[in-house]
């Protein structure tokens, strides 16, 4: 079976600003505001328009293999709020 | 409808048709110093129904209904049909409005600089821009102010202030020469009694501001004040907005400008005159 792989909007599909301590993320698709603290920016910003593995996103952030769970964490939250594709 | 009446409080326009004379008088004479709609042709429109025909004349009570319109918003006896008129008013610009993102806030401004005022009901947004607007600022709204998403100025909205309870009391003494409209009692908000906005707040309804600061004051507790970071800020003002999701992209954009521009500050406050204070500082 297939590695799941991830997907966010690619730029265009997305506005962000940064608030302080908070990122503010508008989603064009959905019309939905979502309020996002790190990392979820630099994850989004990892997998825009590209499908990427859970492998090539711990690879990306210099992950050890114990926080491979929060990563799991933190992708599952976006697929559920419908940032994030997964497939 | 038998009776009507249409106004304009800066950039929106009201026409206001009742089943009965009273509201309409009364708005009539609160509203006296007040444009007439542009070209005669009203955004909203408003009206105030008998609940049902016989109860016209049989305790007569208020419903109100126009383009928007609450499906449980509950009938207000003849009595209370002034607040029923501004309730259905402030309800078309609330939902309908497109043109601006509306913040629940009140608003004063001072040589071209707005302070904006927001919070929940009780907060005191009314009394305090009552009260700065005895001492010499102008009052551009108490209940929503109206940002252009273009420019980031802000839109005056000076409809009748409406002031709650004890805040009628204290509005009056400091401003005595000032008009108010018939004391409501017992309305589901508490006694209700609404300031006309003075000449100046008038006179200068079509003047913009630019935003300069934020406060979230609170009444009842000790005096405290403490800066709002956008992000908080931002989470309170969609909170605050009428129609922030209406607006989409522009909404988001319009608000995240505002917030990085203009410093937030939360204000804590056991009375008035700490709270003006507090506020002018920050001036």
């Amino acid at each position: 079976m297939a590695a799941t792989r991830y997907r966010a909007p690619a730029q265009g599909g997305l506005r962000i600003a940064a608030l302080d301590d908070l990122v503010a993320i508008y989603h064009r698709a959905s019309g939905i505001t979502h309020l996002a603290v790190a990392p979820v920016p630099e994850l989004m910003e990892a997998m825009a328009g590209e499908w990427r593995t859970l492998d090539a996103l711990a690879d990306a952030f210099g992950l050890a293999a114990d926080e491979r769970g929060a990563l799991i964490e933190r992708l599952e939250e976006l697929v559920a709020t419908g940032l994030v594709e997964a497939a | 409808m038998r009776h009507v009446f249409s106004v304009r409080i800066g950039p929106a326009s009201f026409r206001v048709g009742s089943d009965w004379r009273a509201p309409v008088d009364q708005l009539r004479a609160l509203y006296a110093g007040y444009p007439a709609p542009e070209g005669g042709i009203a955004d909203y429109t408003v009206r105030l129904s008998a609940t049902r025909p016989w109860r016209r004349f049989v305790r007569p009570s208020v419903a109100i209904a126009g383009d928007y319109m609450l499906p449980d918003a509950a009938p207000l006896p003849l009595a209370h049909g002034l607040l029923a008129a501004e309730m259905a008013m402030n309800l078309q610009l609330a939902l309908g409005e497109r043109r601006f993102l509306l913040l629940h806030a009140a608003t004063v401004e001072r040589d071209g600089r707005a302070i904006v005022l927001t919070g929940e009901s009780g907060a005191g947004k009314s009394t305090l821009a009552a009260l700065l607007s005895a001492r010499g600022w102008r009052l551009m709204g108490d209940e929503f102010a109206l940002l252009d998403p273009e420019t980031g100025l802000l839109h005056a909205f000076p409809r009748l202030v409406s002031l709650k309870n004890a805040a009628i009391d204290v509005v009056r003494a400091a401003l005595p020469d000032a008009r108010f409209g018939p004391l409501m009692a017992g309305t589901p908000k508490g006694d209700i009694r609404h300031l006309v906005p003075g000449e100046a707040a008038l006179a200068a309804m079509d003047q913009l501001a630019r935003p300069v600061r934020l406060v979230f004051p609170r009444y009842g507790f000790t005096p405290d004040a403490r800066p709002v970071g956008a992000g908080e800020a931002f989470v309170r003002l969609t909170q605050a907005s009428t129609n922030y999701v209406a607006l989409g992209e522009q909404g988001f954009d319009a608000l995240t400008r505002f917030v990085r521009a203009v410093p937030a500050i939360a204000i804590d406050y056991p009375d008035a005159a700490s709270a003006i204070a507090a506020i002018e500082a920050e001036a």
